[in-house]
């Protein structure tokens, strides 16, 4: 257990310490919403039919941009050699990076999501929900975005491929989630899209450490 | 049958005759399909855009059936880190994704006169849409990377988790009420349509398997015969 903790210390010092922690991820988030305006047009019934929508798709997408390095660095600079060496479990091991990298970037997008959504015009009514979306959905893209980039370890255009990898598997996450957020919005019972979304989401976090030890172990050897 | 053909000179023996005949059987039982499909009397509802079910609806089948196929063989080439079933992983990934942009073409094609839109975001349509992304991700994954063996290996865990899919794609139809109709040949009271419009469809799926497997071994043979010349290439160069 001992060196699992310390490695989530590590991966947390590692995200936080340079380039400014989740800032660039928010950034990214604030970047998104401020165009969407100017990309639909400033109608405020128009904006709020797409504010929930959105405020969720563009998390998706803002919890891409750190993946490449999740491993991509500990490949070149020979930690994650000794990481498949070490005496923690490497599935174990996989689990605290993604783990690490949901605390640092999805955590406070998390919170920033229904801020965005309020903003475009969303009611805000709907913020609870968009908050637990992101939440859970959060710790999804994490544990799938990590396998993308398990994956892509050794190629020539890691953070494209990685998108290209991750996205198709994304898609029902983000049917569950804005489907639970369309239903609240119509007035009806929306608690089974956020029950399907938990349900992915418990088994993208159990399933996914298993095939991104498998493709570290592939990359290394 | 895997282990008799696990063997790279039997599998090319076989299928050196294995190959035309499949494709000799795939241009006979899609041309009776045609036929008994033109010759089918029109649809009460559809009038003759029915007829577009036999060119679109194999094609779904075989978007689905050749995902399989690859996940099957990305199955065998990381357990038992055969080249064989790696070739035909790598094989089977284009001509998989031109069936699954068949299937999206045809129906939109077909869309258009009986729903009056090209295309719906329903749940169908977008699953099978997604299919064809995971088809394309696989591709690009294995041509991005520089070593062979490990890009193999990088796509086969992408091919399995993908399988994941597949089920996805069966269970959205049923999540989401929609447009698209419900399956109306794989039931069990037995198919919804009548033995004009069966027939000729089952000819056409079975032609279009049989022209799969034509390809597919083709396209093996010739990945083949490219690691063969790869190897000697570096043979030359090193002598």
């Amino acid at each position: 257990m001992k060196p699992l903790v310390t490695l989530l210390g590590r991966e947390l010092a590692l995200a936080w310490s340079r380039g400014g922690g989740p800032l660039p991820a928010l950034a990214f988030y604030a970047g998104m919403a401020t165009l969407l305006p100017f990309a639909v047009g400033p109608e405020p019934e128009r904006l709020a039919a797409v504010a929930p929508g959105f405020a969720w798709l563009a998390l998706a997408l803002a919890s891409l941009l750190s993946l490449e390095r999740l491993f991509e660095r500990d490949f070149e600079d020979g930690t994650l050699d000794l990481l498949v060496l070490g005496p923690a479990p490497l599935e174990a091991v996989c689990a605290i990076k993604c783990l690490a990298q949901w605390l640092a970037a999805g955590l406070p997008l998390a919170f920033a999501a229904p801020l965005a959504a309020i903003a475009l015009g969303a009611p805000v009514a709907l913020a609870p929900l968009v908050f637990l979306c992101a939440l859970i959905g959060g710790l999804a893209f994490a544990f799938v975005g990590g396998l993308g980039a398990a994956l892509a370890l050794g190629s020539r255009r890691g953070g494209l491929l990685i998108a290209i990898i991750v996205l198709p598997l994304f898609a029902p996450p983000v049917i569950f989630g804005g489907g639970a957020l369309t239903q609240l919005a119509a007035g009806l019972p929306w608690t089974s899209g956020l029950a399907l979304l938990a349900g992915w989401t418990a088994a993208a976090v159990a399933l996914s450490p298993l095939a991104m030890a498998a493709a570290c172990r592939n990359a290394v050897d | 049958m895997f282990a008799f053909l696990a063997n790279p000179d039997r599998f090319m023996a076989f299928s050196r005759w294995a190959a035309p005949m499949f494709g000799v059987l795939a241009g006979g039982l899609m041309m009776v399909g045609l036929w008994l499909g033109f010759a089918a009397p029109e649809d009460y509802q559809q009038g003759d855009t029915v007829r577009m079910m036999f060119i679109h609806v194999p094609a779904s089948w075989l978007a689905l059936f050749v995902y399989l196929c690859l996940g099957v063989a990305s199955f065998l080439s990381l357990v038992f880190r055969h080249a064989l079933a790696d070739a035909a992983a790598k094989a089977a990934a284009p001509l998989g994704a031109v069936f699954t942009a068949l299937a999206l073409i045809t129906g939109s094609l077909w869309g258009k006169p009986m729903w009056g839109t090209w295309w719906v975001w329903d749940a169908r349509l977008t699953s099978v849409l997604v299919l064809f992304l995971f088809y394309l991700g696989y591709i690009a994954l294995r041509a991005a990377m520089d070593d062979e063996t490990k890009g193999g290996r990088a796509a086969a865990i992408l091919a399995l988790v993908g399988l994941v899919n597949l089920p996805i794609v069966k269970f959205s139809v049923d999540w989401w009420n929609s447009l698209h109709q419900g399956a109306s040949v794989f039931r069990a009271e037995g198919p919804a349509m009548t033995n004009d419009y069966l027939i000729p469809l089952l000819l056409m799926g079975l032609g279009y398997m049989a022209a799969f497997g034509s390809l597919w071994l083709v396209r093996i043979r010739a990945e083949v015969w490219r690691r063969k010349a790869m190897v000697l290439a570096l043979k030359a160069a090193e002598a």
